[in-house]
């Protein structure tokens, strides 16, 4: 037993609800009479799994960056602007690199996102840290310099020449159902579930996730058996940028293949609410971030199989107006860490 | 002691200035190998920061440091821990999330294959728990353990990290009467085994039971070293404030006037909806003080609430200097009827530690000429008003603009008490003036309310330290289950009555 047994219900809530939509999905799309009963195929339907999938890497990368910021106690609201920025930055990478072949210039371009995500985070580390900035207003500030760098340098005449395709995994991609969704994605789909995967582990089960928590439940406490606090908050807000950075690149680079203006469309922000509804821990966030890419998969699917008697708006709605649920619903059981936002100097502090 | 052995630790010289204060001067220290050395002190003496030295949290401005005789320089804690030196602070610092073995292990974590071995740190755990009589449970979570497992958690913690030197700052602080005897029992045990302990209290009669030798601070400074054989709480007491201080308190007979006070059948809830009084009828005349002993809890909290209009009432009648007061404004209630209060939680509802000591003074009287000019306040007034009363108060403080919330206990307490006391009033209010505070302090309190007295003031004094009222009282008020059981003259009370009635036993009821 350990502390990761403590304070998970919204987190197992979240990720019990995710492996069941994959269940059903099984289901349906094996039972050919169920199959054939129009909602339940676009509701569960393989192509809709697939575009939920689709839709929640970028929620569960940016979650990811949320935990390891927020675990060492930096509050990270900036994940938005460091998406953006990572999306920019790979977007840069890419054209700049068309002429070489496709594989080296995309991981140039995954290069450069995290980079960019990185700097980023060492940026709001910078601020919140060194210069004892709030981190609330640093965060907003990472968000408005991404926004508006990216808009005022991006040229829009040119053009990242293709994106990541799907590799099949052998044997797996075989199985009916989940080797359709799950192993016959691109690399940046597989590295994201890996890296929730190695996240959960690491936070509950290294000395480095051990010290992280530490640093950010009572960093006072951390001190005084040697541990350098700030060293670690540096490393982690990095870290999240990095990852953040990540998923800027994912949209770039596999999902859409260009840069748009804002192009995050506020998918750092569902990324948080993600972390938040999943209680600081990867799984549960992983879990949250499929539901809220679910209704993205279930608003397309909507779109797509043209239903007329509820104006697109209301679909269009649907994914926002779940995150506002889950939050406000669950905002009250789960439990940040403990000393996130507070400022941690040593000598004569106290 | 064997004077010729190496001493386990030494500080030589050791002094330590923050802005405005020195904090330590020139401090020599000497702990041996196998001892419980009782670093004595007030509140604000400086023995903290001493420690905090010790243990590489700040570094001393000048003085060195010799461990097993060697000189040392210690960065960081880390460098303290890897002399052997393991401190347990007064505020625990555990991590409250993670589970016991997590924290005992957490900056000394055992790995295998690249993850935390929890099993091995539980093994370790509980052989240390057998052999010092420290039980835990290492899959524990902290914050479900009562406050003294949390303490053998931290001690487990040093000894885990194969700490010779313990520092225990203020360990019996928090711990009830039942948990100190425990502990006292664990710190005989670490010493017979060859541990040294340095023991941080202002307790007299704690430091008298468990220490071997006894050094004193006052004012950042050594001024006296002494064993339990030696010394008594009288003289001990007089090196920790650097005078005679009067253990008991000395009172004229007391000349009752006219009623003041006056509480007719009061009833409230708690916070918790549940009934805290019911039916509290008592007077307090001029001149006199009513102490209310009981038990915490007993709805004590809440008959100072109501008074004061903190709390409504929901049934009965308070009237000060013959006016209806039940339920008005507590700015009514210092103001148009000139009582004080000096309320039990100095933190909720004393004082503002954001705010300097010279506003803090102010904070019932800042509207009032001449500490308001119109809409403005009159800065200079404030200011002299708040050097006055720091002088004749004792309030210790660099100056009167430093953050109320930066003082010492004692001296946040004699701020609270200068505000309330410095008016002119008819009703006193004091709800455990001297909780958590330290022995000068507590005299100085003490003298003060006893002046109030003689001044005519009628006094309501609400304790929870029997000491305190036997000390204080002329007449004693026993509250239990939210009514007064008995009113008894202090003349007839004795702590063995007092005791059965705050039992709930009544006079002439058997036990």
């Amino acid at each position: 037993m350990n502390s990761a047994t403590r304070f998970k219900r919204t987190s197992l809530i979240a990720l019990s609800s995710a492996i069941a939509l994959v269940i059903i999905g099984m289901i349906v799309n094996l039972v050919p009479a169920w199959h054939d009963v129009t909602w339940l195929r676009v509701l569960f339907d393989v192509s809709t799994l697939n575009f939920t999938l689709r839709a929640t890497i970028p929620l569960a990368l940016g979650a990811m960056a949320g935990i390891l910021c927020e675990r060492t106690g930096i509050i990270n609201i900036g994940i938005e602007g460091m998406m953006l920025a990572g999306a920019f930055a790979g977007f840069v990478a890419k054209v700049a690199t068309n002429d070489w072949p496709l594989m080296l210039s995309l991981m140039v371009g995954v290069l450069a996102a995290i980079l960019a995500g990185g700097a980023m985070g060492y940026i709001h580390a910078l601020f919140s840290i060194k210069f004892k900035m709030d981190q609330i207003i640093s965060g907003t500030f990472l968000i408005l310099l991404a926004g508006g760098l990216t808009a005022y340098l991006f040229n829009p005449d040119s053009v990242a020449a293709g994106k990541f395709s799907p590799i099949a995994i052998p044997v797996l991609s075989k199985i009916p159902v989940i080797g359709d969704v799950f192993f016959n994605n691109p690399p940046i789909t597989y590295a994201a579930l890996i890296l929730v995967v190695v996240l959960q582990v690491a936070l509950f089960h290294t000395k480095w996730g051990l010290r992280s928590r530490a640093a950010g439940e009572h960093p006072r406490a951390a001190d005084t058996v040697g541990i350098n606090v700030n060293f670690y908050r540096y490393m982690n807000t990095t870290m999240g940028g990095m990852v953040a950075g990540l998923a800027g690149g994912f949209l770039v680079l596999e999902a859409v293949g260009q840069f748009q203006e804002g192009m995050t469309a506020g998918r750092g922000f569902i990324s948080l609410a993600a972390m938040i509804f999943g209680n600081w821990m990867p799984f549960g966030a992983l879990g949250a971030a499929t539901l809220f890419g679910y209704t993205q998969g279930v608003q397309n699917a909507l779109l797509l199989a043209g239903v007329a008697n509820i104006p697109r708006h209301f679909i269009s709605m649907l994914p926002y107006m779940v995150t506002i649920i889950a939050v406000a619903g669950f905002v009250g059981r789960v439990r940040p860490p403990a000393a996130e936002g507070k400022v941690y100097e040593t000598e004569g502090s106290d | 002691m064997n004077q010729k052995q190496i001493p386990e630790l030494e500080v030589k010289h050791i002094t330590k200035r923050f802005p405005g204060v020195v904090a330590n001067d020139d401090v020599n220290l000497t702990l041996y190998k196998g001892e419980i050395l009782a670093l004595l002190g007030e509140n604000g003496a400086g023995k903290s920061t001493l420690m905090n030295i010790v243990y590489g949290l700040y570094k001393p401005t000048e003085g060195e440091i010799y461990v097993g005789g060697q000189k040392v320089e210690m960065h960081n804690p880390k460098d303290a821990i890897a002399l052997g030196i393991g401190m347990v602070h007064q505020h625990f610092q555990l991590v409250p999330v993670m589970t016991v073995a997590e924290n005992v292990m957490l900056g000394a974590e055992s790995v295998k294959n690249g993850l935390l071995d929890v099993k091995k740190a539980a093994h370790d755990i509980r052989e240390l728990s057998h052999k010092y009589h420290l039980d835990v449970d290492p899959y524990a979570i902290v914050e479900d353990l009562p406050v003294g497992v949390q303490q053998r958690v931290e001690i487990i913690k040093t000894l885990y990290r194969e700490a010779e030197i313990l520092i225990l700052d203020e360990p019996t602080a928090v711990l009830t009467p039942q948990e100190i005897e425990g502990l006292f029992e664990i710190m005989k045990l670490l010493r017979n085994q060859g541990k040294s302990i340095i023991f941080i209290s202002h307790k007299l009669k704690e430091v008298l039971y468990i220490s071997d030798r006894i050094v004193v601070l006052r004012g950042g400074k050594v001024v006296g070293e002494t064993t339990p054989a030696k010394a008594t709480q009288e003289t001990l007491a007089a090196m920790m404030v650097g005078r005679e201080v009067i253990l008991t308190v000395d009172k004229a007979p007391a000349r009752p006037g006219k009623v003041v006070l006056e509480i007719d059948k009061l009833e409230a809830r708690s916070d918790l909806g549940e009934p805290a009084l019911r039916g509290i009828s008592l007077d307090v005349r001029e001149g006199e003080i009513l102490g209310v002993a009981g038990v915490q809890g007993n709805g004590q909290t809440e008959l100072v609430e109501v008074i004061t209009g903190l709390k409504k009432a929901e049934g009965g009648r308070v009237k000060i200097k013959g006016r209806d007061m039940t339920n008005a404004s507590p700015r009514a209630i210092t103001q148009k009827a000139e009582s004080s209060h000096v309320p039990e939680d100095r933190h909720a509802y004393g004082m503002v530690s954001g705010y300097s000591v010279a506003d803090n003074l102010v904070l019932n009287t800042y509207n009032l000429p001449p500490f308001a000019k119109g809409l403005t306040v009159n800065r200079p007034a404030i200011i002299s008003h708040a050097e006055a009363l720091i002088d004749e108060f004792d309030v210790r403080t660099p100056s009167p603009l430093t953050p109320g919330g930066s003082l010492s206990g004692g001296n946040q307490q004699k701020m609270v008490v200068a505000r309330e006391f410095s008016r002119p009033i008819k009703l006193l209010i004091a709800a455990q003036p001297t909780r958590g505070i330290d022995v000068g302090s507590i005299e100085f309190i003490h003298k003060q309310i006893v002046s109030k007295r003689d001044e005519g003031v009628a006094v309501l004094l609400v304790s929870s330290e029997l000491d305190e009222i036997m000390a204080l009282s002329d007449r004693i008020a026993v509250m239990f289950k939210g009514e007064i059981i008995d009113i008894v003259p202090r003349e007839e009370a004795t702590r063995e009555n007092i005791g059965l009635l705050m039992a709930g036993v009544k006079r002439g009821e058997k036990v």
